[in-house]
């Protein structure tokens, strides 16, 4: 973030323009003058920030020391089996043969079906709720209600799932004539999306919520209607906060694992179609893993934690650069 | 509910305090046993003032428990596998402490009698061979019933455990072509089918798809009221699966180590796809700076779970072991050592 002073202002690219009132502060600001302070304000200063820099460091060293056990542990598989588990497609633990292809698809069809089909609600609820109807009973009631569906445990959208949308999903399956089990890749994302709409709404409503008015203003004292003013201000304002939304929703469709494995069928074969039944990764390692009692078996299992670990990496790493690409322009 | 899946989080929750207090004993498996080992505890606890911790892990999970010597004792629905012995630091002997039977639950909702099947025609059906309801091979073993011209939809367990593995190796022994094509194991490739989580998952698949079969305990599906198959056994006669029918299963020839599969039996009256399941424990019960006091108290509690506690069975769902298993137990009871003294008399 750049600050600079000029004439009695300082600006800053995220701020627009702020009059500084105090002729102390913009003497320090400027460098002119120097604050007196105590040794024993110095040393608390130094001890804060040197706190500061260890928490900050043990994030780094949990998230790269959870990479390392994965890998680690992973070594057997990936002697024995080498590269070719990636496109494996066959998973037979009788057999000692390993391929992650058919859970890999399956995490990523669920989570991106999941994804499209959340993004409608979740950005519509986010201009309502930051534009249309930031205050008042109904809003707080359709806020609250998006956040619950956050709080509300996967186990209760996977036993919903089971008992409303599968058979839902079986007499759809059958009024269109393909073989009608309920159960799959659909089901499966239908159930995803409802969970992964509040991440991106109320990321986004905040968002909206935080475009300056003054920009708002002066495009409706144009003449601009709301429409207008969504279209051309308000979403060209926001889309990289709405995209982190989209981004957090994603990580949460890649890793759930209870809600998803009661609805998908929990098929080790490659997934034809989206109505076809399949499984995930989370969920493989979730079934399997408690009793993975062969050493090839256990660390294939643990390699495709590492392989759904650096999904995610991936995912977020485009994610961070559709951001700043968003950003810049 | 009866049954809790079978995966768990290994045997690590089981700390070291196996080797801690005397007056307590650590255990780890199967959660099959666990209903029963539950009530056989409480009640042991009530006249021996021994407290028994049980943890239901899953049979693999407490077979890695008695490896690392985090739990006294370890309970397993499989013998152990030749790699599993290897990995243990001395011989392991196996007391069969109750036997259990996989059923086949089913959901025709116009059928009246009781579907019958034979080891052929399940097969088939597990296979994907066999993919409608009215394919012939049914309808010849079910002659008084119309079967509907319905997809057959398998449902199985997605989680490792001690049902699958029991109903695996059934398939394995009576099928050539499952045996080339899947093999048995706690968790296998499934040539077809939807996977459920636990019993539960199973029973809700079943009980939720028109058209589905699936394998779950008999305890489950008798608490729960589900309909299930007769299965004909290695003479011919269709079973009803039960109690009495699975105690039968297992009034067979046991070999001294107690390790022997019930599946497929001889017995005339067995119900073929049941399996005995196992209290695990080394041979040598000085290890880990144990007291020979410690060896005694938990080997008399064994004792009295294959004699006093097995009244507890029926009431329970399960069935109490013949008379032949009690016998084979009490023998390899004896066997088990204290400093290379017998504990038992």
């Amino acid at each position: 973030m750049e600050t600079s002073v000029e004439n009695e202002l300082i600006t800053r690219n995220d701020i627009s323009l702020r009059v500084i009132t105090s002729e102390k502060i913009r003497d320090i600001v400027k460098g002119i003058k120097r604050v007196k302070r105590s040794h024993r304000q110095i040393r608390a200063e130094n001890v804060f920030r040197r706190t500061l820099v260890i928490i900050g460091l043990a994030m780094v060293v949990l998230v790269v020391g959870i990479m390392l056990t994965l890998i680690v542990q992973s070594i057997p598989s990936l002697k024995a089996l080498g590269i070719g588990y990636l496109w494996g497609q066959t998973w037979d633990p009788v057999r000692d043969v390993y391929g992650a292809l058919p859970f890999l698809a399956g995490t990523l069809l669920t989570s991106f079906l999941a994804l499209a089909l959340s993004i409608p609600f979740s950005f519509a609820v986010a201009i309502f709720l930051g534009e249309y109807y930031p205050k008042g009973w109904l809003a707080n009631l359709l806020k609250n209600t998006v956040e619950l569906i956050a709080a509300v445990p996967s186990v209760i959208y996977g036993f919903w799932g089971l008992a409303v949308l599968v058979p839902i999903v079986r007499s759809m399956e059958a009024s269109i004539g393909i073989p009608s089990i309920g159960y799959g890749i659909f089901t499966s994302s239908l159930i995803l999306a409802v969970m992964v709409i509040p991440y991106a709404a109320s990321l986004g409503r905040s968002m909206i919520q935080m475009v300056p008015s003054n920009l708002k203003e002066a495009a409706y004292s144009l003449g601009a209607t709301r429409w207008e003013v969504i279209r051309s201000v308000i979403l060209p304002y926001t889309r990289s906060g709405l995209f982190a939304g989209v981004l957090l929703s994603l990580g949460r469709a890649l890793g759930e694992t209870m809600a998803v494995t009661m609805v998908i069928g929990n098929t080790p074969l490659m997934p034809k179609n989206i109505f076809s039944t399949g499984n995930t990764m989370a969920s493989v390692i979730a079934n399997e893993l408690g009793e993975a009692d062969k050493m090839v078996y256990n660390s294939a299992l643990i390699e495709l934690g590492l392989v759904l670990f650096l999904v995610t990496v991936v995912i977020n790493m485009i994610g961070k650069k559709v951001i700043s690409r968003f950003t810049n322009e | 509910m009866m049954t809790t899946s079978c995966n768990g989080s290994g045997g690590s929750k089981a700390d070291s305090t196996a080797s801690g207090e005397d007056n307590s004993i650590m255990g780890a498996g199967s959660s099959f046993d666990n209903p029963l080992f539950s009530k056989m505890f409480s009640e042991y606890n009530k006249s021996n003032g021994l407290k028994i911790n049980y943890q239901s892990i899953g049979s693999g999970g407490g077979i890695k428990g008695l490896t690392d010597k985090t739990v006294d004792f370890g309970a397993s629905d499989a013998p152990l596998s030749d790699d599993q012995a290897k990995a243990m630091t001395g011989p392991a002997i196996h007391i069969p402490v109750t036997a259990g039977a996989v059923v086949l639950s089913y959901n025709l909702p116009d059928m009246k009698d009781t579907l019958k099947l034979t080891p052929e025609v399940l097969a088939g059906m597990f296979l994907g061979d066999i993919k409608k309801w009215n394919d012939p091979k049914i309808q010849a073993i079910n002659k008084g019933s119309k079967l509907p011209a319905i997809d057959i939809v398998i449902a199985h367990r997605a989680d490792a455990s001690g049902t699958s593995n029991i109903f695996t190796t059934y398939l394995t022994k009576v099928s050539k072509d499952w045996e080339t094509k899947v093999g048995k194991g706690s968790s296998v490739s499934w040539p077809v089918g939807l996977g459920g989580k636990g019993n539960e998952g199973v029973a809700g698949t079943i009980k939720q798809t028109p058209g589905a079969i699936g394998y779950i305990e008999l305890a489950y599906a008798i608490q729960n009221g589900m309909a299930f198959a007769k299965v004909a056994n290695k003479s011919g006669a269709f079973i009803t699966p039960s109690i009495a029918s699975v105690t039968a299963a297992a009034n067979i020839d046991i070999p001294a180590d107690g390790k022997v599969s019930l599946t497929n039996t001889d017995a005339a009256d067995g119900y073929p796809i049941s399996g005995l399941s196992w209290v695990i424990i080394y041979q040598e019960q000085k290890y880990n700076n144990r007291t020979s006091d410690k060896a005694s108290k938990m080997l008399k509690l064994i004792q009295w779970m294959i004699h006093d506690g097995q009244a507890f069975s029926s009431a329970l769902n399960y069935a109490p072991l013949s008379e032949k298993a009690v016998s084979v137990g009490d023998a390899i009871l004896k066997t088990a050592t204290y400093d290379g003294k017998p504990v038992l008399q």
